[in-house]
């Protein structure tokens, strides 16, 4: 029975690509989103209540940091279908048969990515959601968008490759040891005390690079303002949420590899060098930003900095890095879904067009402002309590440097997203903007509220039970000694 | 039988400095596809016949020599791609750059610690030789169907590497792999189409609106 | 002693008796490919002959430098021959470090010839030198990182021992680096006597010509010490083909001498082949070729040293 719900968690999103294949309808389609949605999270509960569980001769399986990021993208992926439910209704005539088809397959593969057992298939997994992404971030079919998923397609594809070699040569690392060869993962956790370095050393940098591409870290992120910016939002907080999670299990998966094999000084270095830069990057160019979808993209770069950051840092730190991942994925659903509305209501995402949106349409609006206090770390929601977690974790293992860089940073991009934010909600509309005929509806503006309250939740109050499964996974990143 | 396998990396390493040099697309992709070819042969030449190389053989023959490089054909003919390349410079500072780099994977992998068993085969060195082909292929092309011809001698490079490790990557894996690789292809050619048909040029050049 | 006056001797007669033969062969494939008769086997011979008993024309810009080119060009490729064994037959002379002397023997003679095109004050020829000079300029790097990987490979300095008794023996050990040689010795050969896919030897539109347009000016007996120069220039330097593919004799003398003459007029053959199955390349794209072949004989290099 247990073994089945990881075999159902890979069969429903696949059988939801099919059905959306052959429904001829594109009135009826989006409905499989929601049914599909609602249907993999209560899978997720239950396997989440299961505890740790394997599958196919152990390829696929179940453990603490699994369970945390099928949360993350099963929750994301829910509230998404159900905005995604009223965007298509209001883009019908676009058609939406490859849409749909795509996002249950991004789900599928992300599915397959959480619970892969096995670095091939954890590859296989990757790589196709950047494919299975691709056609979504070229739904609004205009210059920028086929620009925006050439550099995606190009970028990620070159990037996963990248991975693919590292993976190859940490497999390698064992050959040369004379053991037998096995890219499954309990094999080389177990053995990866003899690998031989070079050859391992070699393929964490190859890994931190090509998953890291996917992830977004600066400087590999130039793909993702453009990917971001042009994308639906629906698209971009599924990337920005759910794929950078996967994208990190890969980086976290690479982490435990390190671990095993007493590298950990190394790979955490090189963890907190990726972040802090990130976050340099990410602070030089949300300042002035004109384009507030860019932004948001930047943002991103900036939070996965913070994650890295935090992994790098260890203890207390770990733990709230795996908040953080929770917090980001579900607050950038919030920021991408509200920005969407207003987009759509002005036509445009730039600042000089875009004032006073607050007039227009109220709920995105405020939604969009409380986001940006969200996501910027201020209390009461929940990446105030992760980012603050992180800093104790910095400041206590006596990092001063990197804490004051860390608070630096921070307050930069406070400052440079507070200037484009404010001035999107807050100003006087000009004359023609807005004339778009987009009103909001509930379907619309619901969502992002639920993913709102869920981060104000977590920020006022954590249960034990769900507190849990961050601890478990954070207990999996530590160092063995 | 290493030998043989050896020597057709050479041939492998020839191509990929034949496409350095190479000014015509069509000559291009047809080096793609014979490249993509005689990578076939490899599993079966370093590990012998069973089914698991045999198999391996005819899926990498069927989708590197035969599918990948009918698709960016097709895409040539449909598109209306001209014949020129354009590289973003010289083809003869890229071919130098080409052999610099070869000449470095030669040297590189001379001093990593292989395998007893591989240390006269020239996996190791091609492979990453044909890694920087492609990588330069990648950045120094303006068209976007050569970037597609670099990630394609990309990965046949990472494809060289992981002969070595056949025993790691089991069927259903390695088919992933090479289906992941078939529909990646597959969708760079719609896009080329759409961006053909937004920009009338495929030269990648057009594509600067998003940036800073 | 008496050997050594004997392999001078048939060194020789080889070099001054068959190099006509290889332009005549290459005529005749060619000829054949095209569905043509062609011109008879020997008419190289009767050509020099022509023109070794016509009148000299000495244009009266002209200063005694155009009267060295031809000399040289004469002169340096029997000085090269003695440097290189025919099949069995070793070389006359052999020093250490004779590769050097011998890449700049024919850049003396590139040095003259060129001189004397230039001495003409004609437009055309003075382009005709600039090419010849750029393209040799590029094949030489060529010719001596090939060169490097045989001495390399041999152990020895001098041309007769990097293509004795060892090459046989390294063709087991090191065979991907002597076909990479051996396919730029092969592209030398081409460049350095002007054939296609370089030049071509027929043409008459100066502007595309490169050799040919050099010794516009030249005439009778000059002309035919140019036209005999360039015929065993070509000997030579498919002699080392030749030398590199096939290393080894059968120690009969006489069957030697006959297994390399056959393999010259199979070499020349092949390059009828070639010169009727390719077509020129434009002009800007042959230096990129030379540089190929360059990158080649670099990259051989490094497979052997690594």
């Amino acid at each position: 029975m247990e073994n089945n719900l990881i075999t159902l968690l890979l069969i429903i999103p696949f059988g939801g690509v099919l059905l959306a294949l052959s429904l001829p309808s594109n009135r009826f389609r989006p409905w499989l989103l929601p049914i599909f949605g609602i249907l993999h999270l209560a899978l997720t509960f239950l396997i989440i209540q299961a505890g740790p569980l394997s599958a196919a001769n152990g390829w696929l399986g179940v453990d603490a940091l699994s369970r945390l990021i099928l949360l993350i993208i099963s929750l994301l992926f829910c509230g998404c279908s159900f905005y995604a439910l009223g965007y298509l209704r209001y883009r019908l005539s676009w058609g939406n048969r490859v849409f749909v088809s795509c996002l249950l397959l991004f789900l599928f593969a992300m599915s397959l990515a959480t619970i892969s057992r096995h670095l091939g298939v954890l590859w296989v997994a990757v790589e196709t959601t950047t494919l299975a992404s691709a056609p979504l971030i070229y739904f609004n079919r205009n210059r920028l968008s086929i620009e925006a998923t050439w550099k995606y397609l190009l970028l990620s594809s070159v990037g996963i490759a990248l991975a693919m070699l590292g993976i190859l040569f940490i497999a390698y690392a064992g050959l040369t040891e004379g053991g037998h060869v096995s890219l499954q993962f309990d094999d080389i956790l177990q053995s990866a005390a003899t690998f031989s370095r070079p050859w391992l050393k070699a393929g964490f940098v190859f890994l931190l690079v090509g998953f890291g591409t996917k992830v977004g870290f600066a400087p590999l992120h130039t793909w993702k303002p453009d990917a971001y910016g042009e994308a639906p939002g629906v698209v971009g907080a599924l990337l920005a949420g759910g794929l950078t999670s996967v994208a990190f299990l890969g980086l976290l998966r690479t982490l435990q590899i390190m671990d095993a094999a007493s590298e950990a000084v190394l790979a955490r270095e090189a963890f907190l060098a990726m972040g802090l830069v990130s976050m340099a990057f990410a602070a030089v160019f949300v300042v002035r930003q004109p384009d507030f979808k860019r932004m948001l993209a930047y943002s991103s770069v900036e939070h996965m900095g913070i994650i890295a950051i935090g992994i790098s840092m260890g203890g207390i730190a770990t733990y709230g890095a795996m908040l953080h991942l929770m917090n980001n994925a579900m607050t950038k659903g919030v920021l991408f879904l509200s920005a969407a509305n207003i987009h759509r209501r002005f036509g445009s995402k730039r600042m000089d067009e875009v004032r006073g949106a607050i007039t227009l349409v109220p709920f995105s609006s405020i939604l969009f402002l409380l986001g940006f206090i969200a996501i910027t770390g201020s209390p009461p929601f929940a990446p105030f309590v992760s980012e603050f977690t992180i800093l104790q974790g910095v400041f206590s293992g006596g990092h001063y440097v990197t804490g004051g860089l860390f608070l630096f940073f921070l307050a930069v991009i406070f400052i440079g997203m507070g200037t484009t934010v404010l001035s999107v909600v807050f100003g006087t509309p000009s004359e023609n903007a807005g004339d778009k005929d987009y009103r909001e509806t509930f379907a619309t503006t619901g969502m992002p509220l639920l993913m709102l309250v869920i981060i104000f939740v977590l920020g006022v109050y954590l249960p034990d039970s769900v507190r849990q499964i961050f601890v478990d996974a954070a207990a999996l990143l530590e160092v063995r000694a | 039988m290493n030998n043989t396998a050896n020597l057709l990396l050479l041939l492998v390493v020839m191509l990929n400095f034949f496409i350095l040099g190479s000014s015509r697309l069509g000559s291009n992709i047809r080096t793609i596809a014979i490249q993509g070819g005689m990578l076939s042969l490899l599993p079966v030449l370093a590990h012998g016949f069973s089914n698991h190389t045999v198999f391996l053989a005819v899926a990498a023959f069927l989708l590197k020599g035969i599918a990948i490089p009918y698709l960016l054909f097709r895409a040539v003919r449909q598109v209306h791609i001209g014949r020129e390349i354009q590289p973003l410079f010289g083809y003869v500072p890229t071919l130098i750059l080409g052999t610099l780099a070869t000449a470095a994977s030669f040297i590189f992998s001379d001093r990593l610690p292989l395998v007893a068993e591989h240390n006269l085969s020239l996996f190791v060195p091609v492979g990453l030789a044909t890694l920087a082909t492609g990588f330069l292929l990648l950045i120094t092309r303006r068209k976007a169907i050569n970037q597609v011809i670099g990630y394609l001698i990309f990965e046949n490079g990472i494809f060289i590497f992981g002969m070595l490790l056949t025993e790691a990557m089991p069927l259903m894996v390695e088919s992933g792999v090479l289906l992941d690789l078939l529909v990646a292809v597959f969708i760079m050619v719609i896009v080329m189409h759409q961006i053909k048909r937004e920009f009338s040029t495929i030269n990648i050049d057009q594509l600067t609106s998003l940036k800073e | 002693m008496k050997t050594t006056l004997l392999q001078l001797f048939l060194h020789l007669l080889l070099l001054f008796s068959l190099s006509p033969l290889l332009a005549g062969v290459i005529g005749k494939t060619k000829a054949l490919f095209a569905g043509r008769i062609g011109p008879p086997f020997l008419q190289l011979y009767f050509d020099i002959w022509k023109l070794i008993s016509k009148r000299l024309v000495l244009s009266r810009t002209t200063t005694w430098i155009f009267r060295v080119g031809p000399v040289t060009g004469l002169v340096v490729p029997v000085l090269a021959a003695l440097l290189i064994p025919f099949g069995a037959i070793g070389a006359p002379i052999s020093f250490n470090g004779d590769l050097i002397f011998f890449v700049y023997l024919f850049g003396l003679s590139r040095f003259f010839i060129a001189s004397s095109a230039l001495d003409t004050g004609s437009a055309f020829e003075g382009m005709g030198a600039v090419r010849e000079v750029t393209y040799s300029c590029l094949a030489e790097p060529t010719i001596l990182l090939s060169f490097i990987v045989l001495a390399r490979l041999s152990g020895s300095l001098s041309l007769d021992a990097m293509f004795g008794q060892t090459l046989a023996a390294s063709w087991h050990t090191a065979a991907p680096s002597l076909l990479l040689i051996l396919a730029c010795m092969f592209l030398v050969t081409l460049v350095e006597n002007c054939r296609i896919p370089f030049d071509d030897p027929n043409t008459h539109l100066e502007l595309t010509m490169i050799h040919e347009v050099m010794v516009l000016d030249h005439s009778g007996p000059d002309f035919g010490m140019i036209l005999y120069g360039a015929a065993m220039k070509l000997f030579v330097l498919g002699a080392l083909v030749v030398g590199l593919l096939v290393p080894d004799t059968t120690g009969n003398m006489a069957l030697d001498i006959l297994l390399f003459t056959v393999c010259m007029l199979v070499l020349a053959v092949l390059v009828g082949v070639v010169e009727s199955t390719i077509a020129r390349l434009r002009l800007i794209r042959i230096p990129q070729l030379l540089v190929g072949g360059m990158l080649l004989s670099f990259f051989s290099l490094i497979l052997l040293l690594r």
